[in-house]
């Protein structure tokens, strides 16, 4: 039997094959068939998990409120770095310089991903903009979400950290970044479902030191982290309350 | 709790007095400084079930003016400013315990008598089915959600 792994799709295009690699040096490592499965967006990782096809996955917050609360995933890991957080960005040459100068009538361009949105939406609320009186156009991906900016055929655009800091360098200086989060306590979250969790000391055994050779560190390094660190089931118990004061 | 000590750098500085349901009270001094919301951040905390702080990040701690060392252990309530009328507070407690959520808009007192608006929601940490404490998530506000407020509370408290 082999188990089904997958990514929430909001990391970089340019990581596909990384995760990939990683997938193998998790196998390996496990003496267990793994297959992984990268969704085209949200909807298709949703429905995969409906449909219980989903036995251990890197997931966003949002992913991980679901599949903890509702499907019994156990959390085993968390990479170390900079927490999720997103900007929201203008062309350099629209009239807006802050959150509060945007009106109603404000044209987003997002893509499908549901935490990026929620926490864009939360930006906005200062300026008393909501679904109601602006007017959101979902892209595929996020350099697309970009060029809507730079063509002027939105206002704003929303992306996470990491999606504008993989735009070129001739993209960023045509775009200006009107508000950064800076939620400091949601992370993405290595959690693995009931199939597995016989095996999880294996899994928090294996994660916790693959920063110890160098091979791990290469990857790691290629996945945007340094290490793996332990989570508590109390540390994502905690973050979902968080998530879902902002989901209402 | 303790009483707030007078200000010393804070001319025009008013005493009130803030009375709680479990009968104990607090002196505060307050001025009109409003200190801004800082964009894009959110303000996080945690209590346990009689409300007292076990949990905060760094935005709370920025923003009230305390340290954390002072913050932690101490009933939420040190935040709360005599222009919040007693009802609001009421509300939301009886709707967290009662196992569902509160959200609202909240001026805070800061330790050095200011103050700041917040949108507040408030959740119960609820594990195998109890309430072992609440989380509280708070926003910016839009100014003028905070003059409705503003208005609605002072409205609250004549009355």
């Amino acid at each position: 039997m082999s188990f089904n792994f997958t990514v929430s799709p909001s990391f970089p295009a340019e990581r596909i094959s990384d995760w990939y690699i990683f997938n193998t040096w998790l196998q390996r490592s496990l003496s267990i068939p793994i297959h992984l499965e990268l969704h085209d967006g949200f909807d298709a990782q949703r429905a995969a998990i409906a449909a219980g096809q989903v036995d251990l996955i890197h997931a966003n917050p949002f992913d991980a409120s679901l599949l903890v609360r509702e499907k019994g995933f156990r959390a085993i890991a968390q990479p170390d770095g900079a927490p999720d957080e997103m900007v929201v960005v203008t062309a350099l040459g629209h009239p807006a310089q802050a959150i509060g100068d945007l009106q109603p009538g404000t044209r987003i361009a997002c893509a499908n991903d549901p935490c990026v949105n929620t926490i864009g939406r939360i930006l906005l609320e200062p300026a008393n903009l909501n679904a109601d009186n602006t007017v959101e156009q979902q892209r595929g991906t996020y350099i697309q979400v970009a060029k809507d900016v730079l063509r002027g055929q939105v206002d704003v655009g929303f992306m996470p950290v990491g999606a504008y800091r993989g735009l070129s360098s001739i993209v960023r200086r045509e775009l200006k970044v009107l508000v950064t989060s800076d939620i400091q306590v949601i992370h993405h979250v290595f959690l693995i479902g009931r199939d597995l969790h016989s095996r999880a000391d294996d899994f928090v055994r294996i994660l916790l030191s693959m920063h110890e050779t160098e091979k791990g560190q290469d990857l790691l390094s290629a996945l945007g982290a340094t290490r793996w660190q332990p989570i508590q089931q109390e540390d994502v118990e905690f973050m979902i309350d968080i998530i879902s004061t902002l989901t209402q | 709790m303790l009483d707030m000590p007078p200000l010393s750098n804070a001319g025009g500085a008013i005493e009130h007095r803030l009375d709680y349901a479990d009968g104990s009270s607090r002196r505060v001094f307050v001025t009109h400084v409003e200190t801004p919301y800082p964009q894009g951040r959110l303000i996080v905390s945690r209590t346990d079930t009689r409300g007292i702080i076990t949990q905060c990040n760094q935005s709370f701690v920025d923003m009230s003016g305390y340290e954390r060392s002072e913050l932690i252990g101490q009933p939420h309530c040190l935040l709360r400013h005599p222009d919040m009328p007693a009802a609001a507070f009421r509300d939301l407690w009886e709707t967290v315990q009662a196992g569902r959520q509160w959200h609202g808009y909240v001026k805070n007192l800061r330790k050095d008598g200011g103050h700041y608006w917040v949108f507040a929601t408030v959740v119960p940490n609820v594990r195998d089915e109890r309430i072992v404490g609440y989380t509280s998530v708070r926003r910016e506000p839009s100014r003028e959600k905070v003059a409705q407020a503003e208005a609605t509370y002072r409205e609250w408290i004549r009355s």
